[in-house]
């Protein structure tokens, strides 16, 4: 039962920020309707110049405020300069170079700063607190909760309350009808774009003081998992994408404790297969997918 | 026009063809030169149905390794109780490939049966979490050896050849006939009926429903016979390295195999031999390059491998952009344009069938 319940709990928080993550990927498909493939590397850049601040002025929370900003900097310049350049017809020709600029961002950052894990330390304890005897979370998984409760409650808002997340929702269903009615279509796509870039670094960086160390694959793994999350969510609903989140980190979590850890990847696959099989569009999907 | 009858005895004359020149290469190249060879032969199997996946029907497919290495493991597994009963020479190899194609074959099955409901992004995100979970599944199943992989009985030169034809020479030569039977098919079916419906799915499946095909069934027989031509690919490999092992089929693999097809040009079977040339050569001449230039031992461990991928990705990207179609489509346009220049009178045929 303590087993349980410390799994249970080291899922969660570890389910947060795969949610968080995955959060960024339901962004960018309601701001621009494509699944980003460069996302984790791009949030590993922005990571390394958090790093980098962190590094040199000492203090946690400038490399986090660097973090995000450093992430709307690289999305705002990859959407800009690269992705607007591609045929948009259909979506191959976007997943292709998303592909290819995995590829120059993961050796650009092996060949600047070699293949070791940088070790990141965490700003607060990541002791777990016990209760009556088992030990459940730590400071900074509660700090990682906060944050990625923060976040889905802030875009929620602006999704749903203001009228820049109207105009960036219309923007994505309907562009030409948008533009006629006055909105900025592009703009709201690189808004779209900066934002989900902010938000994935802000997981990735979140995620590593937790594992080995900051490289260039530290956010591989992660991206699957939230992948896996945004289509067991429907890649359309943040909330899909946080209970899907935490639904996986259990699961994650579980099985590594019971099972071993070298079947986690193999349940994880296994659920994507299960989900994508029995609802193509995701379990919290209002509706079909788009076919385009 | 050319009726079906004529392009099929084209590609059959092209293979004969080519398979002869690669053949007679042997004889001229040095032993490593026909290791890469016997290498980039049996790549080529696995680009060339690729290129017929993503240019064709528009599946992506990021796990394609995957299918190579299921190839790799069915010859593994097939190869050696052959070996234990005394089975030796071509008669072990038939076996291990036949091995080899149903492994892959039930591989690609199975994401076959997948592809024919999932769209773009869902089936790259599917076959991107299979590539991740290899190793797992490598270490997960005690047959298939964990991380080391397992072993692959040596296949020496056969007695009747022997004295005549060195060992690399020899695998070669099985890489380049076992290209030329995975790849002639492919190409039969990207030249005829079945090419047809697969474009016509892929432009619109509505139409093509509309017009008496199932999307599904193009689909999955189109994953099938790609499957089956990469396990192909994947068993001679397995042959020529003597190992299979998770790490030779990671994702970076899988990624190269893509950046093949789209320099080469998607859809393009000449295009993707160019790019299997390409990914085997080119990280070579790159690390050969950066060893000859004598930096300090930390920076180039650092640059090896990093600047294949970097320029491999750099290519992808660029290719997408500036040049849609890749390096077939680019060349082949020059060379139609002079043609047509000497012979204008010529009908061209419908875009369904030639692009």
């Amino acid at each position: 039962m303590d087993r349980i319940a410390f799994l249970l709990a080291t899922g969660l928080a570890r389910g947060l920020v795969i949610a968080l993550f995955a959060l960024s990927l339901v962004i960018i498909w309601r701001a621009a309707r494509i699944v980003n493939f460069a996302q984790a590397a791009m949030a590993v850049v922005a990571v390394f110049v958090a790093f980098a601040v962190t590094a040199l002025t000492d203090s946690f929370w400038l490399g986090l405020v660097a973090a995000l900003v450093a992430g709307a900097v690289v999305g705002y310049a990859v959407e800009r300069w690269l992705i607007r350049l591609v045929p948009a017809r259909t979506p191959l020709p976007g997943m292709i170079v998303a592909i290819g600029l995995v590829m120059v961002l993961q050796a650009g950052i092996g060949i600047a700063f070699g293949p070791q894990h940088r070790p990141m330390a965490a700003p607060f304890s990541e002791q777990p607190f016990t209760v009556g005897g088992v030990p459940v979370l730590s400071p900074y998984d509660l700090f990682v909760l906060l944050v990625a409760l923060g976040v889905v409650g802030g875009l929620a808002l602006l999704f749903n309350g203001t009228t820049l997340g109207l105009q960036m929702r219309a923007s994505a269903m309907a562009p030409e009808v948008s533009r006629l009615l006055g909105v900025r279509v592009p703009r709201m796509v690189t808004l779209g774009w900066m934002l989900s870039a902010a938000v994935a670094s802000l997981a990735v960086l979140l995620l590593v003081p937790t594992e080995l160390g900051l490289n260039a694959h530290s956010g591989d793994v992660l991206f699957v998992h939230a992948f896996t999350v945004a289509v067991l969510g429907g890649l359309d609903s943040p909330v899909g994408a946080l209970v899907g989140g935490i639904v996986v980190g259990v699961l994650i979590s579980l099985v590594t404790g019971f099972l071993g850890a070298g079947l986690a990847p193999i349940a994880v696959l296994a659920l994507l297969t299960l989900v994508l099989l029995v609802r193509p569009g995701g379990i919290f999907a209002v509706k079909e997918a788009r076919t385009a | 026009m050319t009726t079906p009858a004529q392009r099929r005895r084209a590609v059959l004359v092209r293979s004969a063809v080519c398979t002869l020149l690669a053949v007679g290469a042997t004889f001229v190249l040095d032993s490593y030169a026909n290791y890469q060879l016997a290498t980039i032969a049996a790549i080529f199997c696995a680009t060339a149905g690729l290129t017929l996946l993503v240019g064709l029907t528009g599946q992506l497919s990021l796990g394609h390794a995957v299918l190579m290495a299921a190839g790799g493991y069915g010859y593994a597994l097939t190869a050696a109780p052959l070996a234990d009963a005394g089975v030796e020479g071509v008669l072990r190899i038939l076996g291990g490939l036949l091995g080899a194609l149903v492994l892959a074959g039930a591989v690609g099955g199975l994401l076959g049966l997948a592809g024919a409901r999932l769209r773009g992004p869902y089936l790259a995100g599917l076959t991107l979490a299979l590539v991740i979970a290899l190793p797992a599944i490598s270490t997960q199943v005690p047959a298939l050896g964990g991380a080391q992989g397992v072993g692959v009985p040596f296949e020496g030169v056969p007695d009747a050849l022997g004295g005549v034809v060195s060992i690399e020479q020899w695998h070669a030569w099985m890489a380049v006939l076992a290209a030329a039977l995975a790849v002639t098919p492919l190409a039969l079916v990207r030249s005829g009926r079945s090419g047809l419906r697969m474009r016509a799915v892929h432009d619109d499946e509505t139409a093509a429903r509309l017009a008496g095909i199932s999307p599904a069934r193009v689909k999955t027989g189109a994953f099938v016979a790609v499957a089956l031509a990469a396990g192909l690919g994947g068993g001679v490999l397995a042959v020529v390295t003597q190992n299979v092992s998770p790490g030779a089929y990671d994702l970076a693999f899988s990624l190269l195999l893509l950046v093949a097809v789209v320099v080469g040009g998607l859809g393009s079977i000449g295009g993707a031999a160019v790019g299997a040339v390409l990914v085997v050569l080119l990280p070579w001449l790159i690390d050969t390059g950066v060893a000859a230039v004598g930096l300090p031992s930390e920076l180039e461990q650092r640059l090896s491998g990093n600047v294949a991928v970097l320029v491999f990705g750099a290519l992808l990207i660029a290719v997408t952009v500036v040049w849609p179609g890749g390096l077939s489509h680019a060349l082949g346009d020059r060379i139609r344009s002079l043609t047509t220049r000497f012979r204008p009178s010529r009908t061209v045929p419908q875009q369904l069938t030639e692009r």
